[in-house]
């Protein structure tokens, strides 16, 4: 197996330094993380469904900041925890996080396309770490 | 000079070949795919495949771009198994055109019994013409999953992982592949799978043995222009030359001249 240290070697990437990585590519990353946080805030500003059918139904203002208890969100914020874990392989790690890890076929495509990650609440609650 | 390994021109404009060479492009690859909707006979692949192995090629040379292709019904058409056997059973009739290299874009898609059938039989039907196999490996939270279901009847049929390349890997799923002897491409795409930056980094970590890169442009967010963009990170990086032209040119023609039709000249250079 190749290590990442040797194929990096072998690349000619030997010569870099963090300095260097940092220097070339944080403002792009700090922009990222700016959508992001952009994007949690607006989904926290959005209207949740329930909240929007009682509006509807009565007149009355939209409640803003109780967000809908989504499965997808709740997979990014689960993926930020590993962000912050100070281990390494973070891109594969998060990626692994959101499969699906059952091993047998389907019995029958439902869709086409794919949502991005698993629901992992239920998972994760049985091992009370809601 | 490189060569975009996956691409399908059929979704894209004239004015995308002429890019594409003015960016050194010399060869593509193009899998049969998904339209985007399913075809409803058999009769609308037999059109497909014509336009693969005749239109589009000649569209290709005008810019000094060499064509070949794969040929299949995409996965995402497997649920129907009756069309699926009309498809495959048209296939043989096209294998011996002079541009198709083998059997591809086949694997998974939601990971489905009928999905998994349809792929055993094109892959008993590629080990019985003795042609390549291109693998389409699942989207998101389904590519590892199907990765391994693919790999493992890749291995139960006896084939030679030699002869596969398992694209749209990332980095959950490059060691897999690799490990178990495949070849593996990467997929540049804006943001539903690699970007130029992490195939760069995946390079740093694994190498540049049995690895690719490809646009896959089709007609959905993609960019016919990726894998030049993936070589001038890489140079950004201080990548050694070498290297860069290992894994955009060196490799897919490695590969892909298995298939003894394989050209990076409309002349029939080899």
């Amino acid at each position: 197996m190749t290590t990442g240290t040797t194929a990096g070697t072998a690349l000619g990437m030997h010569n870099r330094t963090k300095r260097q990585v940092i220097d070339e590519a944080f403002m792009e990353h700090r922009a990222k993380v700016l959508d992001l946080a952009a994007f949690l805030d607006r989904v926290d500003r959005a209207a949740s469904a329930a909240s929007a059918a009682s509006a509807a139904s009565s007149g009355a203002s939209l409640v803003t900041g109780d967000q809908d208890d989504d499965f997808r969100t709740d997979a990014l914020r689960r993926a930020i925890a590993l962000l912050l874990d100070g281990k390494p392989e973070r891109a594969r790690r998060i990626l692994e996080l959101w499969s699906d890890r059952s091993t047998e076929p389907i019995a029958v495509a439902p869709m086409k396309g794919a949502l991005g990650a698993v629901d992992l609440r239920a998972e994760f609650q049985a091992k009370g770490r809601a | 000079m490189y060569i975009d390994p996956h691409i399908h021109m059929v979704s894209r404009t004239t004015d995308d070949y002429q890019r594409m060479a003015l960016a050194g492009c010399v060869a593509i690859t193009e899998p049969a795919f998904w339209a985007g909707y399913d075809r409803s006979t058999a009769q609308g692949f037999a059109d497909y495949f014509r336009l693969l192995t005749d239109a589009e090629p000649r569209r290709a040379a005008q810019f000094g771009i060499a064509h070949h292709t794969w040929l299949c019904i995409n996965p995402k058409e497997s649920e129907d198994v009756g069309l699926a056997r009309e498809v495959l059973g048209l296939i043989p009739g096209f294998l011996d055109r002079p541009n198709v290299l083998g059997i591809g874009e086949i694997g998974l898609n939601k990971n489905s019994r009928n999905e998994l059938l349809v792929l055993d039989e094109h892959i008993a039907l590629a080990k019985r013409h003795g042609v390549l196999i291109l693998v389409h490996t699942p989207h998101l939270e389904d590519k590892l999953k199907g990765t391994i279901l693919i790999m493992d009847a890749m291995r139960n049929q006896g084939v030679d992982p030699g002869r596969v390349l398992i694209d749209h890997v990332e980095e959950h799923t490059v060691r897999h592949v690799l490990d178990r002897g495949f070849w593996a491409g990467m997929t540049l795409y804006p943001d539903t799978k690699m970007t130029p930056q992490r195939a760069a980094d995946v390079f740093e970590m694994h190498g540049t043995d049995r690895l690719w890169i490809n646009s896959a442009g089709d007609w959905g967010v993609s960019d016919p222009l990726a894998v030049p963009k993936c070589r001038l990170e890489m140079r950004r990086r201080g990548h050694l030359l070498e290297s860069i032209q290992k894994v955009s040119f060196e490799n897919p023609k490695q590969f892909l001249s298995q298939s003894g039709r394989f050209r990076v000249s409309v002349q029939g250079e080899a």
